[in-house]
């Protein structure tokens, strides 16, 4: 199947004809490359506002190189070029958003928790200080909101001035996301943020994401096809740097259209 | 046979590094031996007299001022020279080749640094003999040192550090700042620590550019006498062992004193950090 096709079938499908929901992100004929070496293929997709976009595939396929693309997290690697566009809130992030600003805007976690050695609180503080924000009220009430948020503060509250590095590996990836919430972002790109973690963390960092989507739009790279069943509203379903289907999370893993979805989601391969 | 060849193997590794802790025992006990009569309060704090005796407050000046003065001029370019390399060029070519210069100069005699600092700073720059030529000359000595070292701790900060900071929005020189360099802290100051050794260490180059006026100095400008310039001069023109035992036992309580203190900080900074 060409890109051109593939371009032709995420078309027609019943994403781009839904109305509701605003489109948040939207790329268009999207290619990237690692110098000589082409890793996405015209990708074309748009990401609705408060909903989880899950993306799968196997290891290499392009999915965290394209999460990358959204904020911008590749201008930092070499020889990386990019064609194609990728509006957000209608502005074209490549042309005309300042790339500071969109990060202030896009927040992301990574794979690994990756907190600096510093307290709990200055960890959480850091991206607003370095905003400007210098009032210890302000601060205080940032840091506790944005600990709410991530559902940890009940754990963290009497330890704030401790180091974050002292954190078991699931409460130091909620703080993480403590610390990309305290941003105030109205996106978050979530790279594979349980690959790490036990699969309790990971049940309470998938509640977190549930009850996060009413107020961001989360965008998260997964290898596990249960959770991105569970917790996303749609499943773009990449390959060889292609997206092949891209659909309402149910029907990519009950009914998908692309033979090749159907022998990665039912473990064939990847 | 297998559990023999083990036994000699481990005999081997700990009469290596017996004999090191062995040679550097004997050496200090030597010292210590052959110089610790004259140590005393006016030996350390009292003026210099050339027709015998006296003490070597001078040279202890003489000595500090070297160190400060280098180390001011050294640690900021080094540090720079370092953030630049590591984090801001472009790495190839050109970056290799100023790796590998730094790396050359460090292999370089500290006689011919001393050579360099007599013609260029103390005649060519008109400085003549003096703390400040010397100073500058040290500096030139010191700087691969430091760079080294500093580029060597910015690249154990790892690199999620960097794409943490930066994917919450800020500029490159606020994740300098902020993050990488309080995370490389503790190796640029085993840098300075490493830097202090060799400066007060130094004698030859400091011989040729900072002259051996055993006075005390009334300011950079003038000619002085550092601690081992001093102790080299006693030794070759009196071959007065024990005075020049004394002057070594004053030089290595200082570098002790020195090491133990950067060590100190490094460690406070480090629990400034968590």
């Amino acid at each position: 199947m060409s890109a051109k096709d593939i371009k032709l079938r995420v078309n027609n499908s019943t994403l781009l004809q839904e109305a509701n929901k605003e489109v948040k992100i939207s790329v268009r004929n999207l290619d990237l490359f690692y110098g000589e070496k082409q890793a996405l293929y015209s990708v074309s997709l748009d990401i609705h506002e408060n909903e989880v976009t899950a993306l799968i595939g196997p290891s290499g396929c392009g999915k965290s190189t394209f999460l990358r693309t959204l904020n911008r997290m590749n201008d930092l690697i070499d020889g990386v070029k990019i064609t194609g566009n990728i509006t957000i809130d209608h502005e074209d992030i490549y042309k005309t958003t300042d790339v500071i600003k969109l990060r202030t805007k896009v927040g992301m976690v990574f794979q690994k928790a990756n907190l600096f050695p510093m307290s709990i609180y200055d960890n959480v503080a850091y991206g607003p200080r370095m905003q400007g924000i210098k009032n210890k009220k302000e601060l205080n009430e940032i840091v506790e909101n944005s600990l709410r948020g991530a559902a940890i503060w009940d754990e963290v509250k009497d330890r704030l001035k401790t180091s974050a590095l002292g954190l078991s590996g699931g409460q130091q990836q909620r703080i993480c996301i403590a610390r990309a919430i305290a941003m105030k972002p109205d996106i978050i790109l979530m790279d594979e943020p349980t690959s790490a973690l036990d699969p309790i963390s990971t049940l309470k960092v998938e509640e977190l994401i549930e009850n996060m989507k009413k107020d961001y739009t989360i965008v998260i790279v997964t290898h596990n096809m249960q959770q991105a069943a569970r917790v996303s509203d749609k499943t773009a379903f990449f390959l060889s740097g292609e997206v092949v289907e891209y659909d309402v999370t149910s029907k990519i893993f009950s009914m998908p259209h692309d033979q090749r979805t159907e022998d990665y989601i039912t473990g064939r391969f990847g | 046979m297998r559990k023999q060849k083990d036994k000699l193997y481990r005999g081997l590794l700990w009469g290596s590094a017996f004999l090191t802790v062995a040679v550097l025992v004997m050496i200090v006990g030597y010292i210590f031996f052959k110089g610790y009569r004259l140590i005393s309060f006016e030996f350390i704090f009292g003026d210099y007299s050339p027709s015998g005796g006296g003490g070597i407050w001078p040279m202890i000046i003489t000595t500090i001022y070297t160190i400060v003065i280098s180390l001011l001029i050294a640690t900021p370019i080094g540090i720079c020279a370092a953030v630049y390399m590591q984090e801001y060029a472009k790495q190839g070519r050109l970056v290799n080749l100023i790796r590998f210069a730094t790396e050359s100069l460090t292999g370089i005699p500290s006689i011919i640094y001393g050579l360099f600092g007599a013609v260029f700073f103390v005649t060519t720059l008109k400085l003549g003999m003096s703390i400040i030529a010397a100073s500058l000359t040290l500096t030139i000595i010191v700087l691969p040192v430091i760079i080294r070292t500093t580029e060597e701790s910015l690249k154990t900060v790892p690199h999620s550090y960097r794409e943490g900071s930066l994917a919450l929005g800020t500029t490159k020189l606020q994740t300098l700042y902020k993050v990488i360099l309080p995370s490389a802290m503790p190796g640029i100051l085993s840098g300075i620590i490493l830097s202090i050794g060799r400066i007060v260490g130094e004698s030859a180059a400091i011989f040729l550019t900072a002259g051996t006026v055993a006075a005390m100095p009334s300011s950079i400008f003038s000619s002085a006498r550092t601690l081992t310039v001093h102790s080299f001069l006693v030794t070759q023109e009196s071959g007065d062992i024990e005075l020049a035992s004394a002057v070594g036992i004053v030089l290595i309580v200082i570098i002790l004193a020195l090491n133990l203190s950067a060590t100190f900080i490094s460690k406070k900074l480090n629990k400034a950090d968590y």
